[in-house]
């Protein structure tokens, strides 16, 4: 290829095919390089919608997340989480190096209410981060929450259930998560950019590592069912 | 010295009207001897044919659905305070002059505010939105300006020289004198300030009083005048009456923002903050409905106050209709000064302004941050706090999902990973456990925290490694 060809290329508003897009908006790194590569801007997008689709809580869908949410708790912003399903624990964000001071939980009563609340706080621009565990969505919703995201300039995570994978979503980044062998397996359904095929194993920190390899695995059997 | 005099020329109306942004056909009459005429009406009651003097059956006669209210003396000496607490934004040297007038020496904060013309802007702008109408006048001495602001001359002099001009020009009427000294002053041909000046000074003593040379010399700066400066009460606590009783909200809010520039001011010139606000909305017969605004930080910025009184009155269901409001502050705090930004930082959004917002609508408690607690029992070891922040005692072998409360497990194919960790303890407030805490995954990869019960036996599930 010529030189004057090359130095085209180089040019940022020039996308081609083969590439992952580059963003104007920003992106915050992952903290996991694999992840990092795959991703338009190389981490997840800023000013828009992350969906993180999973089948089961506890598969490593917060630890793959902790190291965003460590970093952007030292700055200001809020780090929102709203209507989540259990206790976030503190001593174990805290151990993940999550400033506490910077966390807000919000419990609200309805899902209307709970989808009222992640866009106020999406739009307001006063969140670093937030985090949201919503029902009944539907495409009005989605929309509103990513245009809310884009105002704010936010990075908004919304779990939702494997189920929804098939459904049409204006988010700018989808993810489905499995559970892996040594870590949680990321499947990229959509992103800025062209399309990935393959999962990508993410090495999250395992839970009681540390002391696995003293102990042999007993099988649990003795509990009545 | 330099003087801002404001003359409020239709106070007697405005202390009716401000609460509301509908404009009926209102006048206000006084009983003057035997006779009830009109001595102020608004602008759609001028348009009905009615003007200031006519009797007020004529004037009812005149327009239909007009509301005719008795002049309020008490109501006007009310807002004439509430206005110099507001004025207190400005400068903490303000007189009273009633019943329509304030005095603020303005001299020595003119730098505060950013020189004299950026200052008229904003007492202009504040007396607008509290829905009064003024004319501001300035003046090297407080009552040469006084004259001017009331013969309707809207302009800020800083030369006696040139004060002294003005005034001479003015009609003696305006003076502040027995109406026998006007009606004199009228017979020998003196209409003016300056036909006076020039009368011999010994002579007009004798014949109208020394007091009337002494007004003249006061305005012209050549005699000291004193002051007595208004005292901020200890509390605020303003009402409104409204014109009509309303229902809406959006009504409500308009007549509570009327009072809010006084909370600022009084704010202002106390360096106080407030946390919390109560509105009471009074019935006819019935108990006040009180609202409650509160913030996430001591705050004395009205903008805010604007934005929660909205969501506020919003949410809320008022009972029966309401004919006037009641605006109070609780609690006044001191506030510590701060620092503005030199550059502008990247983001600029209120965080404390979307805290408040959330508790408005979803409650004050379902909105929290977390803490963490010296204690070992997983259950206790956090709480949530209305405060976010405080020191964390971190523990990576915790789960980041804690279960509200232990859940039976019955699943024999959990696969023990780790542990046990033995956690006993509370036996001295009733809350024993006793308990071996293991890591498992179940066979869809989750990774949980259960532990064995060591006095039951029983498994429980407690967490989750979200």
């Amino acid at each position: 290829m010529s030189t004057a060809l090359e130095s085209v290329l180089q040019y940022p508003g020039i996308w081609r095919g083969n590439q992952r897009a580059q963003t104007a908006e920003g992106a915050l790194p992952t903290g996991y390089a694999a992840l990092d590569d795959l991703l338009p801007g190389g981490g997840w997008p800023l000013g828009a919608l992350t969906e993180v689709l999973l089948s089961r809580q506890g598969i490593g869908e917060l630890r793959l997340l902790m190291p965003t949410l460590a970093r952007l708790s030292e700055a200001d912003g809020w780090l929102a989480w709203v209507a989540p399903p259990y206790v976030p624990y503190a001593a174990a964000l805290a151990a993940a190096g999550v400033n506490l001071e910077r966390l807000v939980v919000a419990k609200p009563q309805s899902e209307a209410d709970a989808w009222w609340t992640a866009e106020q706080a999406l739009r307001s621009g006063a969140c670093g981060a937030l985090l949201a565990w919503l029902r009944a969505a539907d495409e009005r919703r989605m929309r509103r929450m990513q245009l809310a995201a884009e105002t704010g300039h936010s990075w908004g995570v919304l779990f939702r259930h494997a189920r929804a994978a098939q459904d049409r979503s204006p988010a700018a980044l989808r993810l489905l998560l499995e559970p892996a062998v040594d870590g949680l397996a990321v499947t990229i359904l959509k992103r800025r950019g062209g399309p990935v095929s393959k999962p990508v194993v993410v090495g999250v920190p395992q839970a009681g590592v540390a002391r696995r390899a003293r102990r042999a695995a007993p099988v649990l059997a003795a509990v009545k069912v | 010295m330099l003087w801002l005099a404001l003359h409020f020329h239709s106070l007697s109306l405005e202390v009716f009207s401000r609460g509301t942004a509908a404009s009926d056909p209102l006048a206000i009459v006084e009983k003057q001897g035997s006779r009830t005429s009109v001595i102020a009406c608004n602008g759609a009651a001028a348009a009905c044919g009615i003007s200031v003097g006519m009797a007020a059956s004529a004037a009812q006669a005149l327009a239909d659905g007009l509301i005719v209210r008795k002049r309020d003396h008490s109501a006007e000496r009310d807002s004439l305070a509430g206005l110099a607490v507001w004025a207190g934004r400005f400068t903490p040297s303000v007189s009273l002059l009633p019943p329509d007038g304030l005095l603020l020496e303005i001299n020595t904060c003119l730098n505060l505010h950013r020189g004299l013309g950026n200052l008229l802007k904003q007492a202009r702008s504040g007396v607008g939105e509290m829905g009064y109408a003024a004319t501001l006048a300035c003046g090297p001495s407080s009552h040469g300006a006084w004259l001017l602001a009331k013969a309707g001359i809207e302009k800020a002099v800083r030369e006696q020289a040139r004060l002294g001009t003005i005034l001479a020009a003015l009609p003696v009427a305006l003076l502040d004198q027995p109406p026998a000294v006007l009606e004199g002053l009228e017979r020998i041909g003196a209409q003016t300030l300056g036909d006076c000046l020039r009368l011999p000074r010994d002579g007009v003593a004798r014949r109208f009083g020394q007091s009337l040379l002494d007004e003249i010399d006061r305005a012209l700066g050549r005699l000291p005048d004193a002051r007595s400066f208004f005292v901020p009460p200890a509390s605020f606590e303003r009402s409104l009456e409204l014109p009509a009783p309303v229902h809406g909200a959006e009504a409500l809010q308009f007549a509570a923002c009327r009072l809010l520039p006084e909370l600022e001011g009084y704010l202002v010139l106390r360096q106080a903050s407030v946390q919390e606000l109560e509105l009471a909305c009074r019935h006819e017969r019935r108990a006040d409905t009180v609202l409650k605004l509160g913030f996430a930080k001591p705050s004395r910025d009205a903008g805010r106050m604007q934005i929660l009184l909205r969501e506020t009155l919003g949410r809320s269901r008022l009972p029966a209709a309401v004919h006037a409001i009641v605006l109070r502050a609780p609690l006044v705090l001191p506030l510590s000064g701060s620092s503005g930004e030199l550059f502008r930082k990247t983001r600029e959004a209120d965080g404390d302004l979307l805290l408040e917002r959330l508790r408005i609508r979803l409650g004050k408690d379902a909105v929290y941050g977390i803490g963490t607690a010296a204690d070992h029992r997983p259950e206790h070891a956090w709480r949530a706090c209305l405060e976010p922040g405080g020191a964390a005692a971190a523990n990576r072998h915790r789960p980041l999902w804690l279960l509200p409360r232990p859940l039976p497990c019955h699943d024999g194919r959990l696969k023990l990973t780790s542990g046990p960790e033995r956690i006993e303890s509370g036996w001295w407030d009733g809350g024993d456990v006793a308990r071996d805490y293991y890591v498992a995954e179940d066979r869809n990869g989750a990774q949980l925290w259960v532990y064995c019960d060591r006095v039951s036996g029983e498994w429980y599930v407690h967490g989750i490694f979200g």
